[in-house]
């Protein structure tokens, strides 16, 4: 009888279910996999050393490009960490606002990860659907800051500016009639709070669409239940974070435990797993949605009655008004001196973590009183999710290889940073 | 949640004895500096011990401090910086370990406390060069394969030292002196106290 070899394969970096530039170098025997090892760096940008050659400013779209699906989450850690070491106090709108983006950016993120996921495992239409979905918030996205997804729309101190009134339409093309704009433009004749309105009200039907495609379908558990187990105490020891961590069942959310901006205010519950699978991960994301959908009709009710400033009123640390910096000489100095030599940050260190859609999203930075800062770390949680991978996979078959880098929700721009 | 961080620090000082070579509580977060001498047998006390159980290390970060202020430094150089969390009594500690030697700086790793540290001490290694003791795999993990140096330390440039390009004329991809010139477009500055009122 011939005898029968182990074998290496070369998984990534230009696979589609790889998630971006993931090279994984697979020791297969048969079809299981004895070890995975992922090589990773392929998208490394070295943002933390440019930032450390950028005033504090400069470096908040850096933050858009690292988790590329959840971009006002990076930001809001970063800025987060300034405040703390600035001693800034946030005005309260401003609060409520990055509560409701942070949330949309959930959604947004859940979205892309349920679609790519169900894709991976062989189901299509659910990617059509997520698709759907995120136009309408990405159109928010827009609304707001005036880009689709590198918004930089959080500053230190606040929130770059208030909501708008009115929610940008669509324009009569060639493509499309009057009666077509007319549809579409159906939820966007009042301001953007009503179009989210709208939205969190169409939701939750939604994701009962999605629930109906993936959670009692036999193929979709066939490749999810029992796949990538991991323990309680394992997953504390490893360091894994968000749903990757409640789907073992432990209740950890840092929003509850400990609650940044207004989020002690607001009233929703964190889902949690029992079995530690892949499945239970996927249930626990799909009921964030929901309670992410919660917290956004919550902001959004607080924001129509509650008027109010979005950044603070330091022009050391936020620009004045464009109304003032032409009439005030003075206002002109702050805003030219923001704008060069940037802001000066007071010496100490500070770490910022919140509850990023993947898990904990920290910001570690050191200053040394400069208008830069002196180091920068980025503790991102895809980094951590990936360095499991190995563990999650040993023992389990090629294709159950990708239901978990699928679970894992690896983002590369975070990973290589 | 001033009180839980007091307590915290109560217990530490009570844990650590003379071990500690200072536990500082600023912006609502304790820092405790340890020798490197001392961490092994610190790092196992902090995981396992009853009122502290920092089971998860959440970060770990090399740091190079050799321009700190404008390279008013005068400590060592290197450092490893640990963000632990304690999941079950819901609190966070960093700790500050600075390497012995600013030369070859050598630590111990620390694998063996928090599985979890793994590709976070060889990306420390990978960036600033620090050497875990006892790593099975210390390999680079974010830079090219034979890549040259350690790109995070201060005297790393930014735009690096090579450039990588097709050569024609031998067919391949070859590596060759940068060719683009370093610019600062905003300096780096520290302003005295109260600048500017």
């Amino acid at each position: 009888m011939a005898e029968i070899k182990n074998y290496t394969l070369n998984f990534g970096p230009q696979h589609p279910a790889a998630h971006g530039v993931l090279r994984l170098v697979l020791e297969l025997d048969g079809e299981v996999v004895q070890r995975a090892d992922p090589h990773i760096g392929l998208l490394h940008r070295a943002t933390e050393k440019l930032a450390e050659h950028k005033t504090f400013i400069q470096s908040v779209p850096y933050m858009d490009r690292l988790d590329y699906v959840s971009m006002m989450c990076n930001e809001h850690a970063y800025v987060m960490a300034i405040e703390k070491l600035m001693g800034i106090e946030v005005p309260i709108r401003a609060q409520y606002i990055r509560v409701m983006f942070d949330e949309i950016t959930r959604v947004l993120n859940h979205l892309m990860w349920i679609g790519a996921h169900g894709l991976d495992c062989g189901a299509m239409t659910i990617f059509l659907y997520a698709f759907r979905e995120r136009e309408d918030l990405m159109d928010c996205y827009e609304a707001v800051s005036g880009a689709r997804m590198h918004a930089a729309y959080y500053r230190p101190g606040g929130v770059y500016r208030d909501l708008p009134d009115a929610m940008p339409q669509y324009q009569a093309s060639k493509v499309r009639n009057a009666a077509a704009i007319k549809q579409l433009n159906e939820n966007r004749q009042g301001s953007l709070l009503d179009f989210i309105e709208d939205f969190t009200k169409r939701f939750p039907t939604y994701v009962d669409e999605y629930e109906t495609l993936l959670t009692d379908n036999r193929i979709w558990k066939q490749r999810t239940v029992g796949i990538g187990v991991v323990s309680p105490e394992r997953a504390i020891q490893l360091g894994l974070s968000g749903a990757m961590l409640r789907g073992s069942g432990i209740e950890w959310d840092l929003r509850k435990k400990q609650p940044y901006e207004v989020y002690d205010k607001l009233d929703f519950d964190i889902p949690v797993g029992v079995n530690g699978d892949c499945y239970d991960r996927y249930l626990v994301r799909i009921e964030e949605m929901r309670q992410s959908n919660r917290i956004i009709k919550q902001c959004v009710d607080w924001l129509r009655k509650n008027p109010g400033p979005v950044i603070v009123d330091n022009h050391k640390v936020a620009p004045p008004s464009r109304l003032d910096m032409k009439s005030n000489m003075e206002e002109l100095i702050h805003h030219f001196k923001l704008f060069t030599e940037g802001m000066h940050v007071p010496e100490g260190e500070a770490y910022a973590a919140i509850e990023h859609p993947k898990g904990e999203f920290g910001i570690y930075l050191v200053s040394d009183g400069a208008n830069k800062p002196y180091r920068l770390k980025i503790r991102a949680p895809g980094f951590v999710h990936l360095s499991a991978l190995d563990e999650m996979a040993r023992g389990h078959m090629i294709s159950d290889v990708v239901a978990i880098i699928g679970t894992q929700d690896i983002v590369f721009g975070e990973v290589d940073r | 949640m001033a009180t839980k961080l007091d307590t915290l620090q109560q217990s530490l000082q009570t844990a650590l004895g003379d071990k500690a070579v200072s536990l500082i509580n600023a912006l609502g977060e304790l820092t405790l500096v340890v020798k490197s001498a001392d961490w092994p047998g610190v790092a196992r006390m902090l995981c396992d011990h009853e009122a502290l159980q920092f089971k998860t290390c959440v970060d770990l970060c090399g740091m190079d401090y050799s321009s700190y202020k404008d390279s008013g430094w005068d400590g060592l150089r290197f450092a490893v910086v640990y963000h632990l969390l304690s999941v079950s009594m819901n609190t966070r500690m960093r700790v500050r370990v600075f390497c012995e030697d600013d030369e070859l700086p050598v630590i111990s790793s620390m694998l063996e406390v928090w599985p979890g540290v793994n590709w976070f001490e060889r990306e420390a290694f990978d960036l600033y060069g620090i050497v875990f003791t006892d790593h099975p795999d210390l390999r680079r993990i974010l830079t090219d394969y034979g890549f040259v140096g350690h790109p995070f330390r201060k005297d790393f440039p930014l735009s690096g030292n090579v450039e990588m390009r097709y050569d024609p004329t031998q067919g391949r991809v070859i590596y060759q002196p940068v060719t683009i010139e370093p610019r600062e477009v905003t300096p780096r500055i520290i302003r005295e106290e109260n600048y500017g009122g």
